[in-house]
């Protein structure tokens, strides 16, 4: 592995998936805060989506194991809480392909992700997962996760 | 022990304890949505307290997070007597997490401004979580308040039963001062007024009347606790207890 190069780094981790929603990655996310080489030693700073959140534990594992798939062993995983993360760093790419997927992505209004309605009534302020909440669409009737804003 | 490290402990432990409350509703929730609403409540609570730990257990240097949380006795805990009193009913719950939100959310405003980075990073980070929170029992609380007779009469009921304990979130003994003088601690008896406020707020809409002030129990900062968190150890501690260094 050459020394110094981030970009490839960044590249390898935007291979792993985010283990609950597997459509992006967990750069996509916007977990991965920054990637840095001193000397010869890799630091990967991360940060937690929501403090409990269980899938943290699972990506840093899959970046463990992705890493040293690519023969890179030595490095450091380091978690980071400031600044808090936030679904305002994920890009437009990333919520259409979370809309694809069947979530409605982070957005002040609440578009439903089969018919496009904006006529949807929240359920619960608590999905299936921390990130997400429960909707319903009162156009098409269809429920449906809704990416928090946080 | 440094007082840094005991003021990190207390918000840790009024999390766990609180975590571990709520952990209790899960399969056990009135609907399913307010089961998993529950659940996600818990798992932002053992997760604010991990957070809490981890600095903790560093600025200390011989104990590890998991030691801290699972190798304490009851009168080495430092949480609030509010959280770790029992869930009773699904009102009572909410009257308690409500109690305890808006007094969370009013503590992690004024941490978030810390001169200590870490705590000032957590604070920001549970804060967040914390609105939401405080958005959840608020509402269900005007619903039970404002609901049926027999809804308001269990809040009510609810509210009598935990208002001695509000008193104490607002304490400040000498080690509070000591780092409040360093921009560290937030000064927990200036929360108080707009507590006040906030809950006579909620109170109004939801049509409950404010308890009057009567007997407040002390003690959660000095390790005294109700008979309720002997109880929450024993299960909360057993794995940990029985079979030290175990890993999931």
């Amino acid at each position: 592995m050459q020394s110094g190069n981030t970009k490839y780094i960044w590249e390898l981790l935007n291979t792993v998936p985010d283990p609950e929603i597997p459509v992006i990655s967990v750069v996509e996310l916007g977990v991965i805060r920054e990637v840095k080489f001193e000397n010869d030693s890799l630091t990967i700073s991360i940060t937690p989506t929501y403090s409990g959140c269980p899938a943290v534990k699972t990506f840093m594992d899959d970046i463990k194991t992705c890493l040293t798939a690519n023969h890179i062993n030595n490095f450091e995983l380091k978690i980071v809480y400031s600044p808090a993360w936030t679904t305002e760093w994920m890009t437009d790419a990333t919520k259409e392909k979370l809309r694809k997927y069947g979530i409605a992505p982070p957005s002040n209004i609440v578009i439903c992700p089969q018919c496009k309605s904006e006529n949807t009534t929240l359920i619960s302020e608590f999905g299936s997962t921390a990130c997400k909440s429960l909707f319903k669409c009162d156009e098409c009737l269809e429920p449906f996760e809704f990416f928090k804003c946080i | 022990m440094s007082n840094l490290f005991t003021y990190t402990l207390r918000i840790a432990d009024s999390s766990l304890i609180l975590g571990q409350r709520m952990s209790e509703w899960c399969s056990n929730g009135p609907t399913l949505e307010e089961d998993i609403a529950m659940s996600n409540i818990s798992l932002d609570m053992f997760g604010q307290a991990n957070g809490f730990y981890q600095y903790a257990a560093q600025l200390d240097g011989t104990k590890s997070a998991d030691e801290l949380a699972f190798r304490r006795n009851e009168r080495e805990f430092f949480n609030h007597q509010l959280v770790e009193q029992e869930n009773g009913n699904f009102g009572t719950t909410m009257v308690r997490n409500f109690l305890h939100d808006v007094f969370n959310f009013l503590f992690y405003t004024e941490l978030s401004k810390s001169k200590d980075e870490t705590l000032s990073a957590l604070a920001s980070k549970s804060l967040k979580e914390v609105k939401y929170h405080l958005r959840h029992s608020s509402n269900w609380l005007i619903r039970l308040g404002d609901g049926t007779g027999e809804s308001n009469t269990k809040v009510q009921d609810a509210l009598e039963e935990l208002w001695m304990y509000t008193c104490e979130l607002f304490e400040m003994d000498n080690l509070d001062t000591e780092l409040l003088n360093n921009g560290i601690a937030v000064d927990n008896s200036a929360l108080k007024l707009e507590w006040d406020i906030m809950v006579n707020k909620t109170l109004v809409k939801a049509k409950l009347t404010r308890p009057e002030d009567a007997y407040m129990a002390t003690g959660g900062k000095k390790g005294l606790h109700t008979e309720y968190l002997g109880y929450i150890l024993s299960e909360m501690q057993f794995l940990q207890r029985a079979y030290p260094d175990a890993k999931w």
